[in-house]
């Protein structure tokens, strides 16, 4: 006991460990949430280019770049990099960053498991990207993988992106458990459940989501897997399965699955939002009350993917009225926004305006995903891209547009240098104006009935892709200022405060910046 | 320290726990898709099998019952059925035929997956002898009657007056082939 006690106690004093081993070995939260960080924003570029890819091909009609076969590898591909590469690991990033320093601890609960969970994902997107290099190509059946397109019509490839989502579960399990056994068991003393930050709230109710859906994910892979190589008939009809099946187990996974890459964006911005108006954040009990009974309807509502699979009646009015629910606790949210903002005194900072653009562009989102619930109106909507521009408006500028907002929101805390604010606002604006040219025509065209995952359309949605197009290719090079930005503020010195942000409250906030290798060695006291 | 420990052990093995029973609750939504379409009656699934106690006849209602015959994807049976449309007192008895030629060179088996259309429907028909019970196995060049036997019940709802029922061939001979590879010629992926 007593040499344990030393051994933490020397380590406490140690910074860094030096060259490639320091990131191979480390256990450090800091340096792992870097890492995530880091490999999101790679994921996050090269899942971009499969958009710009995609934009490309659809600047005009008919065929120009490329075969449909790799047109659809490129959605397929886009959309498993965006969700599980881009997406995710950076809120598990920005978890493992914000939350010890968030709650007064050490560091996080488990942090071998931490090393673990983040080093198995570079391995399992190696083996998903070099699908696109073997004999058949690239998973081509859509990032939802329907079967029997992934399991009798899949090309060859399809067990590696099998073993890829297994290996890509594992470790969003992992780091789950990791965040629950840290926010329940390393507060700092004083730090109640009720006093804790949103976006340590969020992400522990994000955290319980992903312990229930990940393993029903690897559950449908495995069944794939069972179908393609052990001769079982999960979802062939020929053998007395049944290919709704699928959609049931893999939309009862993928609806929660959508909560997942909100709620800690819906954190983060409760973080914001209070910052720059210099005010409390106005209902917190019941934003933690509303992100809770989101997540309990997150449960119940799947289906409303698949209305159009031949429901009857009742299930089509279940679904509609439990999926309409859902907009009163995230209408909650959105007037406690509101209300932060009323009378305070509001700057606009980056980390602000990202902020701000997040919460009227998701409400947009958030629209649109309330008509497509209505399921009589739904029969035409779906599959279409009024499909697409629903979940693009609350994942780009809402899940991605958090994520942006809290790495402005806490670099300086990270580097310990301020970044660039003009280049920033360029960055804001570029990107607000890029996403809605985007995204928004999208509405139109799908309406007007055109089909999502197809190479090619009819010549009247031609204006509206070509806006589209211009607006991805604006929105995307934008990004190259992030990263820019970022690249800067590690590297040029123009030291940043404690403090930061003039009305920045919470604990991370005490700790100087640069944050220390170690910081809350001893516990602080939360009054 | 060492109670710190203990909390952690504890929080690890039951989110371990919840996450194992999580990946079974996958498996088992399969068989309680099932059952939930079996109680319900939703998915157009014939559950009332076997030979009917016998019912009262309502001749004053005539039910239409329409019949189609699908093929999946590449099968190459030609597969119809006797009559495309009968119609039929509820209680009574009604017999009829699917016919299957196997065009091909090679033993073929087969297998007839049902469905009937309006859902809502299925919970009275009666299946009392249908060749979707069994696997069909026709030689080089052969042709056969496949019968069908049914009864629906006079408790049909009165809204109801028409049922579709509807018969998808499958092909399933590479799968019953289990003793060696069969490769599948549109994709090149090997199956068991
Ligand atoms: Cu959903």
């Amino acid at each position: 006991m007593g040499t344990l006690e030393q051994t933490v106690e020397t380590e406490v004093h140690h910074g860094p460990a030096r060259g490639i081993t320091r990131w191979l070995y480390t256990t450090n939260h800091k340096d792992i949430g870097s890492m995530y960080l880091w490999f999101s924003l790679l994921m996050f570029l090269l899942g971009g280019c499969m958009a710009l890819t995609i934009r490309a091909e659809l600047f005009q009609p008919g065929l120009q770049l490329m075969e449909p076969n790799f047109f659809n590898q490129m959605t397929t591909m886009h959309g498993l990099i965006m969700v599980f590469g881009a997406v995710m690991p950076a809120f598990v990033g920005l978890a493992n960053w914000m939350v010890p320093m968030m709650i007064g601890a050490p560091d996080m609960a488990l942090p071998r498991m931490n090393n673990w969970s983040f080093w198995i994902l570079p391995f399992a997107f190696c083996m998903m990207v070099a699908t696109l290099f073997m004999e058949g190509g690239a998973p081509n059946f859509g990032w939802t993988f329907y079967a029997p397109l992934s399991t009798t019509y899949a090309p060859p490839s399809v067990t590696f992106f099998i073993f890829a989502v297994h290996m890509m579960g594992i470790s969003s399990i992992m780091g789950a458990i990791n965040i629950i056994a840290t926010i329940l068991n390393l507060r700092a003393p004083g730090m109640t459940m009720m006093k804790l930050p949103l976006f340590v709230w969020t992400w522990l109710i994000t955290a319980f989501l992903l312990i229930a859906v990940m393993p029903v994910l690897a559950g449908v892979v495995t069944m794939m897997l069972m179908d393609i190589h052990f001769g079982t008939s999960f979802f062939n009809a020929a053998g007395g399965g049944d290919p709704v099946l699928f959609q049931h187990v893999f939309w009862f996974f993928g609806h929660p699955e959508v909560y997942i890459m909100i709620l800690p964006a819906f954190g983060i911005v409760s973080q914001i939002i209070p910052t720059f108006a210099r005010k409390k954040l106005f209902g917190y009990a019941s934003m933690v009350y509303a992100t809770a009974s989101i997540a309990f309807l997150a449960f119940i509502v799947w289906a409303h993917h698949m209305f159009t699979v031949g429901m009857p009646l009742a299930g089509e009015l279940f679904f509609m009225y439990a999926t309409m629910l859902i907009a009163v606790p995230t209408g909650v949210k959105v007037f406690n926004w509101v209300a932060t903002m009323f009378r305070g005194s509001m700057t606009f900072e980056t980390p602000m305006l990202f902020a701000l653009a997040f919460v009227v562009l998701f409400t947009i989102g958030g629209f649109s995903g309330l008509m497509l619930a209505i399921a009589p109106a739904d029969f035409q909507y779906h599959d279409t891209y009024f499909v697409v521009a629903h979940f693009h408006y609350v994942l780009v500028p809402g899940a991605i547009f958090s994520i942006v907002a809290a790495v402005y929101y806490w670099l300086p805390k990270w580097t310990g240098n301020m970044y660039n604010e003009t280049m920033g606002r360029w960055h804001f604006w570029l990107s607000f104006i890029g996403v809605n040219v985007t995204f928004f025509p999208m509405h139109f065209v799908g309406l007007a009935g055109m089909p999502r995952r197809i190479p090619d359309y009819a010549l009247q949605f031609a204006d509206f892709n070509a806006v589209a197009s211009v607006g991805a290719f604006m929105f995307g090079l934008s990004q190259l200022l992030l990263v820019y930005n970022v690249v800067q503020c590690i590297r040029v010195k123009r030291p940043a405060t404690a403090e930061v942000w003039e009305g920045a409250e919470g604990l991370e906030w005490t700790v100087p910046s640069p944050a220390p290798y170690h910081t809350f060695a001893q516990p602080p006291l939360v009054k | 320290m060492a109670q710190l420990q203990r909390k952690h052990t504890k929080v690890v093995r039951n989110l371990l726990l919840s996450s194992v029973l999580m990946f079974g609750f996958g498996f088992a939504l399969v068989p309680l898709y099932d059952v939930f379409c079996d109680i319900t009656g939703l998915n157009g699934k014939v559950t009332r099998t076997g030979p009917a106690e016998p019912m009262l006849v309502d001749r004053s209602r005539t039910v239409s019952l329409q019949l189609t015959a699908v093929n999946n994807e590449a099968m190459p049976w030609l597969f119809e059925p006797m009559t495309a449309e009968m119609n039929i007192h509820p209680g009574m008895t009604g017999q009829t035929a699917f016919i299957a030629r196997n065009p091909t060179g090679k033993t073929m088996i087969a297998q007839a997956v049902p469905s009937v259309a309006p859902a809502e429907a299925a919970a009275y028909v009666q299946k009392i002898n249908c060749f979707c019970f069994e696997r069909q196995s026709l030689e080089a060049g052969q042709q056969q009657e496949m019968p069908l036997l049914f009864v629906i019940d006079p408790d049909l709802p009165d809204h109801i007056s028409k049922i579709t029922l509807s018969y998808t061939l499958f092909d399933i001979t590479p799968q019953l082939q289990a003793s060696h590879y069969a490769e599948q010629p549109q994709t090149g992926r090997f199956m068991l």
